[in-house]
């Protein structure tokens, strides 16, 4: 009955998010998007060890914007800063075993998402050691 | 899943088994074409007028004002660029409102291109048309007024008489967008004084492919499609029989059950919007609270989007219709709600239900007992949600 543009690991992303709330005292956040144009994502991480220990994320958005943030959030934990910023929405997209022309954008927007956590964790953290 | 709930009746309608019953003969048996002298053609020819006088009983019309279309799209492209063609050496302005069908709205914008100006009215927060606006926008060269009877996505019921009154008065041809409207609520072209008027069959239990438009004696209008001289030579093309047989059928059901219909399907209309507004806070009912179509309920949810909405209600069986800009391949939010003054967040979490012939109390009592939840879980996920922070 499901009939959708989406792939099956969109739904499942969908359904069943990975990571969705959020961490109390987070290292990092960022908020990208919003509401008027119709996707808004929210991405906080916690690092250990320059490495991402946890990350969550909240979405207000499509289908394919919770999906985005799921996957991205699932991508980057357990991994360097370094490696974790390297995260494309290409690799957003194939992850999720492609996404509609239309919903492209969706996948930017969560790469984008996770670099501005990062971004927002490195001036605390070089705030910190001030 | 257990249960299938169908409150997509704006889409598209499930025909009647007599529509498609009344058509069958004129795939096979009656292929013939009408235009033919010989027997082959008697049977389809006398098909396509009885059509024609079905159709036009159910809308107090006379049978040759009634011109077969393949779609209600169809109809309002013919009623705008044919008027618009017709009446050019007269003038070149139209006026039309903020919220019709992209049927209407997109012809005016291709006329635009060739040099006329169009008038769109704005609308008020029940997406309805003040019909002195539209007497203070007549002009010298006005030469049409196309206004819908009812809106596709609200529901709102137009105030058509008043602006006949005006447009009558000035001698200008009134078109109005029936196609929501005709089969759910008595539509007497006559009583409401329009020169045109589009019905499309598959929105009242008729088949796809089937449309018409209503066009008052004397009414000059060129056609879009030339050739042959079906339709009185203003749509050329062998005629889609069964379609036709299709929509007359439609029409003749509709005449039977319209009146109880409007009656039962209201009350269940009723039952899901006080239902949802008891259940879920921040919601707001878009289109007019009276003056709406009876199987319309327009609600938007703050704090969610559309799209995720819809999904989650059909993995729960529940088929229903978003406006959010997300759920629309142009991305952008719907312009009836815009117009009315929603703002594009609000307008991010719309969804519309509409109902029909085959809904039920117990479909209505699923909606209710499903929805909550899959707000809960949506706004959960949402950061802009404000029952979140703790």
């Amino acid at each position: 009955m499901q009939h959708s543009d989406y792939s099956e690991k969109v739904m499942d992303h969908f359904n069943n998010p990975r990571n969705m709330g959020e961490i109390r005292n987070p290292d990092g956040e960022s908020q990208v998007g919003n509401p008027t144009c119709g996707d808004m994502m929210q991405i906080q991480i916690k690092v250990e060890d320059g490495k991402i220990k946890e990350a969550k994320f909240k979405t207000f958005g499509c289908v394919a914007a919770i999906a985005t943030s799921s996957i991205s959030t699932e991508m980057i934990i357990g991994k360097t800063l370094e490696e974790a910023e390297k995260l494309t929405n290409d690799a957003v997209a194939l992850a999720l075993d492609g996404l509609p022309a239309h919903k492209r954008h969706c996948s930017v927007l969560a790469a984008e998402a996770i670099q501005a956590a990062i971004q927002n964790y490195r001036e605390h953290a070089l705030g910190g050691a001030k | 899943m257990n249960r299938i709930v169908y409150l997509d009746y704006a889409a598209s309608t499930r025909p009647y088994p007599e529509v498609i019953e009344a058509m069958q003969p004129f795939f096979l048996e009656h292929f013939g074409n009408p235009s033919s002298f010989h027997v082959f053609g008697t049977a389809p020819k006398k098909a396509i007028e009885q059509a024609r006088a079905e159709l036009a009983d159910l809308i107090h019309a006379k049978p040759e004002e009634i011109l077969f279309t393949a779609s209600g799209t169809e109809a309002n492209n013919l009623a705008v660029k044919g008027i618009a063609m017709a009446m050019e050496k007269k003038g070149k302005h139209i006026i039309t409102s903020a919220i019709e069908h992209y049927g209407v709205l997109h012809s005016c914008k291709m006329l635009e291109r060739l040099g006329f100006e169009i008038t769109y009215l704005p609308v008020d927060e029940y997406g309805m048309v003040d019909p002195d606006e539209v007497g203070r926008s007549i002009r010298k060269d006005t030469i049409l007024v196309s206004v819908m009877l009812a809106n596709h996505e609200v529901g709102t019921l137009q105030p058509i008489r008043e602006i006949a009154e005006i447009t009558r008065g000035k001698k200008i041809p009134l078109h109005s967008d029936a196609r929501m409207a005709v089969g759910h609520i008595p539509v007497d072209v006559g009583a409401l004084g329009v020169d045109l008027l589009t019905i499309s069959g598959q929105h009242f239990y008729g088949p796809k492919g089937s449309g018409a438009l209503f066009i008052s004696r004397g009414t000059r209008i060129q056609p879009l499609i030339h050739g042959g001289i079906q339709e009185q030579g203003r749509r050329a093309g062998t005629e889609d029989v069964p379609a036709i047989v299709g929509l007359g059928k439609a029409s003749v059901m509709a005449k039977e059950k319209i009146l109880e219909e409007m009656k039962r399907i209201a009350a269940l209309r009723n039952k899901l919007e006080k239902g949802l507004i008891n259940q879920i806070d921040e919601l707001k009912v878009n289109g007019h609270p009276e003056k709406r179509l009876p199987g319309f309920l327009n609600i938007c949810v703050r704090y969610v989007e559309g799209e995720g909405m819809i999904m989650m209600l059909v993995s729960r069986g529940i088929m229903a219709a978003s406006g959010s800009a997300c759920s629309s391949k142009a991305l952008k939010a719907s312009h009836v709600l815009t117009a009315m003054g929603v703002d594009h967040a609000t307008a991010q979490g719309s969804l519309l239900f509409s109902l029909g012939r085959e809904t039920q109390e117990e479909d209505i009592d699923y909606v209710l007992a499903e929805m909550p939840p899959v707000i809960k879980r949506l706004r959960m996920m949402s950061p802009i949600y404000p029952g979140n922070r703790s």
